[in-house]
C-alpha cells in the first residue's frame, strides 16, 4: 500500500476512528477553447492531493491538503480527527454504515485513442476549422468551439482493508454559434448546451463530426432570429434526447438522491418529493417510464469501477413501468433506509452512488448515469403520429423547485408539428408541468436507435460546492398536456 | 498556508525559470472550513488547505496557461515546460495586451481577520450550536453550513510587478424548516465577528413558524415586497452581464444602451471592491487596481467592467475586474471564457423601511428568497425561478397570511422600471465569485407564471 495512505489510516485509527478511508487523487486537464477565430483559452491543470474521512464517536470529519508529505499526512489526519469530535459535539443519531464493503481491485476507462496523445496542433486545428465554418454563416457573431481532455488517478483506502486504484480518463467537446440582431439573441449548440462528455479518447470527438455540424448550427442560429416565437398554451410535447436527457437529471436523477430525502441537502440544493413511504407503490410516470442509474454503462459521463466509499458500480432501478422503485444510495443512508423500513441494517447495502469532485471534498450522494430506457418507436412514425404539438430539443434554461416537482425549461429551437409533419421553426420555446404529471403523460418513447447517453459535465450540489460529471441515456419522447410558451410575448 | 515572504521567493522562482518573453505567475492559496449542519445536528464538517500556481506565458502573442498545486523544483519546472510547449503551438491571439507593468497600488488596508482564520471546528460548531438548540426549543428543524476561509492571493509578473493581499471571509447560510414552511437567513463578511450566527438562526426558524400552513395563491401580476435576499439575486443577474466581453459582444441586457434610462431613477449599481462592510481587496488577478463602477447610475445604463483583454481591444482602461485563469476558490478549475467580471457588487440602498414598503402595498406578495433561478432570455433578463422559505400574501399593507411557493417568469430590467421604494437596510450574501449587498424593494408589478403545492 501507498505510505501515505497507510500513514492516514493507521494515524487516524490512533486517535480514535473507528472507520477511516483516504483518497489520494492526481488531476490532469487540458481545456482548448477558440472564439470568434481567436484561441481563448490553452490551459492545463495538474492537481494532486489527499482527502481522509474518518467516522470518530459516530461522528464524521473530513481534511484535505494538496501537499504529499508524510508530516502534512499526519496534520491533516489529526486536523479530520478534531473536525469529527467537533462534529460530535451536536449529533443526535450515530452514523451507522451497515456491513463491510472489503475490496481490492482497479478500473481503468476503456479508450482507443488516448486525448492526451492527440498534438494540440490537431485539437486546434479541428476547432479552428469548425469555428471558421460558423462565421461563414452570416448573421452569426460569436462563435465558440471547445475541447476538454480529463485523466483522474486515483487510489482509495479504508481501514476495512480496501485498497483500490481507478483511473478515469474524459473527452469531452463543444461548438456553439451565436445570432445577435435587433435585440434578439439566438444561440446554437452541439452537440448540446453543456458540452458533450464521455468516458472515452479521442474517438468520440472523431465521431462528433464537429466540423460537418458546424455550418447547420450556424444556420439554425441565424434562422431562429426571424422564427415565430413558441405559441402559450397546453399541447403535445416531443423531447429530443439531450433535453430528455436534462429532463431526467433534474426530474428523476436528483429527487432519487436519498441524502436530499433524508435532509441533509436541505440548506442549499432542497430536499425531496419522493419521500420513503412511497417506495415501492408511488406511480412516478407512465408504465412506459423506466428509469434506471447504471454506472456501468461503457463511455457514460458518469461511469466508474468503484464509488468514492470503495463500492463497486451498479445498476440500480428508479422507476419500473411507472413506479417509483430505487433511490441513489451510500452506505449510510441505505443503513438508514432499512432501519425505517423495519428492514435488517446488516443486510442494507449502497448503491455505489456516493462521489467526490476531488480530493479536497468530501463524498456526497451523487448521480451515475440516470436513464430512461429506450421504448420501440421510429422518430418519423412518432411525428407522424403527432397531430398537433411541438417538438423541443437542445437547453436553454432549467429550473425546478427544492423538492423537484415543479419545473421550466428553454430550449434552444421548437418545432411546430401540425398533421404529422415538422412545419414552422419556433424560438424561444420553454415548457413547465408537475413531475409526477409530465411523466404521467409519456405515451411514446423512441428505440434504442435513437438512445444515446448524454454528458453534463456541470451538475451542481453541496457546501462547499462540488460539480459533478454525470451521464444521461434518453431517446426522443413524447408527452401529452404539457403546458409550452411562459414568456409573455 | 505559505507566508507573504514564501510566495514572494516562489513566485520570483518561477518567474526566473520561464524561458518565456512574457510571464505571469498567480499564487491562489486557501485555507478554508466549513461545518455543514442538517436535521439539527452537524453532519458534514470539512477542511481543505491548497496552495496553487496559475501561471500563464506569452511567446509574443501565444498565451498559454497552467495551474499546478506541485509547488516544489520539480513541479515548477514541469509546469513552465508544459504551458511553453502549449503556447509554442497555437496560433496568436491578437488581442493579447501583454501583462500588467507595475505601477504603485493605490494604500488600502486588507481584509483580514486573525479570529476568522484561527476559527476551529470547535468554535464553529458552538455557533452552530447555538441555532440547533434554539431549533429544537422551537420544534422546528434547522439545516445550513458555517464557513470560514483564510486565502493569500498574489500576482506577479516579469515585468516586475508583485502585488499581495491576504484576505479572510466568513459566510454563514441557514434554512430551518416546520412540517409546512421553511425559512432562510444568509450573512457573509471578512470578519467573523460581524455574522452574528444565533441571531441570523433566530431569523431564519422564526421566519419558518411564520411561515406555516401557507394557503394556495393564484400566479398573475401582483405587486411585491422582496427582502434584500430576494433582491440580492437582482443584483447578481444584472452584475453577471456587466462585463465587457457580453456587453462588447451584444450578449448583454446593457449592450447598445449605455446611456440609456432603463430602470427607475430610485436604482443604482456599483461593483466597489473598496467598501469596507463588503470584502475589501487592492487588485485584481492581473494585478490591475480595482475601480470602482457605476453599472447603474440612477436608473441610467452605466459602465461595463473591464480586464486588460477587453480594455485594449475597445480603447478603453482597465476597470481591474480580472478574474484568474483558474477558480481562486477551486484553483482545480480551469475558467477564462468569463471575462471580467465585477465581484463587489452593491445595489444602493433607497430611505425606505420594510414595514412602511409592506404597509404600502394594498393587495400583493412578500417574497423572502428566490430559489434555482436561470436566465430565460438574455436581452431583458428574463429569470424564472421560484419563491422560497417564507412567502406571504400582503393585504391591506400588512402581512395577512403565508401562501405556498410560486414560479415567476419575469424580466428583470422590466420588473426595476416599476420601483415603488427601496429599503434603507442591505444586506451581505456570499455568491459564487463574490460578496454582494443589496437592500429590499417594492417593485409595482412582478409575473408569477406557476404554483407549486408547498
Amino acid at each position: 500500500m501507498n505510505e501515505l495512505l497507510a500513514l492516514a489510516l493507521n494515524r487516524a485509527q490512533l486517535l480514535g476512528a473507528s472507520y477511516a478511508d483516504v483518497r489520494l487523487l492526481h488531476t490532469r486537464e487540458q481545456g482548448l477553447t477558440v472564439h470568434n477565430g481567436v484561441v481563448q483559452n490553452a490551459n492545463e491543470v495538474e492537481n494532486d492531493g489527499f482527502g481522509v474521512r474518518v467516522l470518530v464517536d459516530g461522528a464524521w470529519g473530513f481534511a484535505g491538503s494538496a501537499l504529499l508529505t508524510p508530516a502534512e499526512v499526519e496534520r491533516v489526519t489529526a486536523q479530520a480527527v478534531a473536525i469529527a469530535r467537533a462534529s460530535a459535539l451536536f449529533l443526535r443519531e450515530p452514523v451507522l454504515l451497515g456491513p463491510a464493503e472489503v475490496h481490492q481491485g482497479s478500473y481503468r476507462t476503456a479508450y482507443q485513442i488516448d486525448p492526451f496523445a492527440v498534438s494540440l496542433e490537431e485539437k486546434l486545428a479541428l476547432l479552428l476549422e469548425a469555428d471558421a465554418l460558423m462565421r461563414q454563416e452570416p448573421g452569426v457573431k460569436i462563435t465558440h468551439s471547445g475541447l476538454v481532455a480529463l485523466r483522474k488517478f486515483q487510489t482509495f483506502a479504508s481501514t476495512e482493508g480496501s485498497y483500490i486504484e481507478q483511473e478515469i480518463t474524459e473527452t469531452g467537446a463543444e461548438i456553439q454559434a451565436f445570432a445577435i440582431a435587433n435585440g434578439e439573441i439566438q444561440r446554437r449548440s452541439y452537440p448540446h448546451a453543456f458540452r458533450d462528455q464521455r468516458t472515452e479518447g479521442w474517438e468520440f470527438v472523431q465521431r462528433l463530426d464537429l466540423v460537418g455540424n458546424a455550418p447547420r448550427i450556424a444556420a439554425e442560429a441565424v434562422a431562429l432570429l426571424t422564427a415565430e416565437p413558441c405559441p402559450s398554451g397546453v399541447t403535445t410535447l416531443i423531447l429530443g434526447g439531450s433535453q430528455l436527457g436534462l429532463q431526467v437529471h433534474e426530474s428523476c436523477g436528483h429527487p432519487t438522491e436519498l441524502d436530499r430525502v433524508f435532509g441533509t441537502e436541505a440548506a442549499y440544493a432542497g430536499t425531496s418529493f419522493l419521500t420513503p413511504e412511497k417506495l415501492d407503490g408511488f406511480r412516478y410516470g407512465s408504465p412506459l417510464v423506466n428509469l434506471t442509474a447504471d454506472a456501468t454503462i461503457p463511455g457514460g459521463l458518469g461511469t466508474f469501477g468503484y464509488d468514492d466509499e470503495g463500492v463497486p458500480a451498479q445498476r440500480v432501478p428508479l422507476v419500473r413501468e411507472g413506479l417509483f422503485v430505487g433511490y441513489l444510495t451510500s452506505r449510510e443512508t441505505a443503513t438508514k433506509l432499512a432501519r425505517l423500513r423495519g428492514l435488517d441494517p446488516a443486510q442494507a447495502r449502497s448503491g455505489a452512488a456516493m462521489r467526490a469532485s476531488g480530493w479536497n471534498r468530501l463524498p456526497i450522494i451523487r448521480m451515475t448515469n440516470i436513464n430512461l430506457e429506450p421504448g420501440t418507436w421510429e422518430l418519423e412514425d412518432l411525428i407522424a403520429d403527432t397531430d398537433d404539438g411541438i417538438y423541443m430539443e437542445s437547453n436553454r434554461s432549467w429550473s425546478i423547485d427544492n423538492l423537484r416537482l415543479n419545473f421550466q425549461f428553454g430550449t434552444e429551437l421548437g418545432y411546430e408539428i401540425k398533421g404529422g409533419r415538422r412545419t414552422r421553426l419556433l424560438k424561444n420555446a420553454t415548457y413547465t408541468g408537475m413531475t409526477p404529471e409530465f411523466w404521467g403523460g409519456c405515451d411514446a418513447i423512441c428505440n434504442e436507435k435513437y438512445w444515446q447517453v448524454w454528458g453534463v459535465p456541470n451538475c451542481g450540489k453541496g457546501q462547499p460546492s462540488q460539480t459533478a460529471h454525470t451521464g444521461h441515456g434518453a431517446a426522443p419522447a413524447r408527452f401529452r398536456n404539457v403546458r409550452v410558451g411562459v414568456i409573455k410575448s | 498556508m505559505l507566508n507573504e515572504t514564501e510566495i514572494r521567493n516562489l513566485l520570483h522562482h518561477v518567474l526566473a525559470r520561464s524561458q518565456a518573453t512574457e510571464t505571469e505567475v498567480v499564487f491562489l492559496g486557501l485555507e478554508e472550513a466549513l461545518t455543514r449542519f442538517a436535521n439539527n445536528e452537524i453532519h458534514q464538517n470539512v477542511a481543505e488547505t491548497q496552495g496553487v500556481l496559475a501561471i500563464r506565458v506569452a511567446l509574443g502573442k501565444r498565451v498559454a496557461a497552467l495551474s499546478t498545486n506541485a509547488l516544489d523544483e520539480a513541479g515548477v519546472e514541469r509546469a513552465l515546460e508544459q504551458a511553453l510547449a502549449l503556447a509554442k503551438l497555437q496560433p496568436e491571439n491578437p488581442y493579447f495586451p501583454g501583462f500588467t507593468p507595475p505601477a504603485p497600488l493605490p494604500a488600502w488596508s486588507a481584509a483580514y481577520d486573525e479570529a476568522t482564520a484561527a476559527a476551529t471546528p470547535e468554535y464553529r460548531a458552538q455557533a452552530v450550536g447555538a441555532v440547533l438548540r434554539y431549533a429544537l426549543e422551537k420544534e422546528v428543524n434547522a439545516s445550513g453550513a458555517f464557513r470560514t476561509s483564510r486565502y493569500a492571493w498574489a500576482v506577479a509578473n516579469s515585468h516586475g510587478l508583485f502585488a499581495y493581499t491576504p484576505t479572510t471571509l466568513a459566510d454563514l447560510t441557514i434554512v430551518a424548516m416546520t412540517a409546512t414552511s421553511s425559512g432562510y437567513a444568509a450573512d457573509a463578511a471578512w470578519h467573523v465577528d460581524a455574522v452574528d450566527v444565533a441571531a441570523r438562526g433566530r431569523e431564519a426558524v422564526d421566519k419558518a413558524l411564520k411561515a406555516q400552513n401557507p394557503r394556495p395563491v393564484a400566479p398573475g401580476d401582483y405587486p411585491v415586497v422582496l427582502e434584500p435576499y430576494a433582491a440580492q439575486d437582482f443584483l447578481d443577474f444584472l452584475v453577471n452581464a456587466a462585463g465587457a466581453m457580453g456587453v462588447e459582444e451584444g450578449q448583454s441586457w446593457m449592450s447598445g444602451r449605455q446611456g440609456e434610462p432603463l430602470m427607475s431613477p430610485a436604482i443604482t449599481v456599483v461593483d466597489d471592491a473598496t467598501d469596507p462592510a463588503l470584502w475589501p481587496m487592492p487588485f485584481d488577478f492581473e494585478g490591475m487596481p480595482r475601480q470602482r463602477v457605476e453599472i447603474v447610475r440612477q436608473g441610467v445604463v452605466g459602465d461595463a467592467v473591464y480586464d486588460r483583454l477587453w480594455a485594449g481591444r475597445t480603447g478603453k482602461v482597465s476597470t481591474g475586474h480580472a478574474l484568474p485563469p483558474f477558480n481562486p476558490f477551486a484553483p482545480q478549475l480551469a475558467m477564462g471564457v468569463y471575462g471580467p467580471v465585477p465581484v463587489h457588487p452593491i445595489m444602493a440602498p433607497g430611505d425606505a423601511e420594510l414595514p412602511a414598503m409592506i404597509a404600502g402595498v394594498e393587495r400583493g406578495i412578500y417574497v423572502t428568497r428566490f430559489n434555482y433561478t436561470r436566465l430565460v432570455h438574455p436581452r431583458d433578463v428574463i429569470v424564472t425561478g421560484l419563491t422560497r422559505d417564507g412567502t406571504f400574501w400582503i393585504e391591506n399593507g400588512e402581512l395577512a397570511y403565508p401562501v405556498k411557493n410560486l414560479r415567476f417568469t419575469q424580466s428583470y430590467v422590466e420588473a426595476l422600471q416599476q420601483v415603488v421604494a427601496v429599503g434603507r437596510q442591505q444586506q451581505n450574501e456570499r455568491g459564487y465569485f463574490s460578496v454582494g449587498r443589496a437592500p429590499a424593494l417594492s417593485l409595482g408589478s412582478f409575473r408569477f407564471t406557476g404554483a407549486t403545492t408547498f
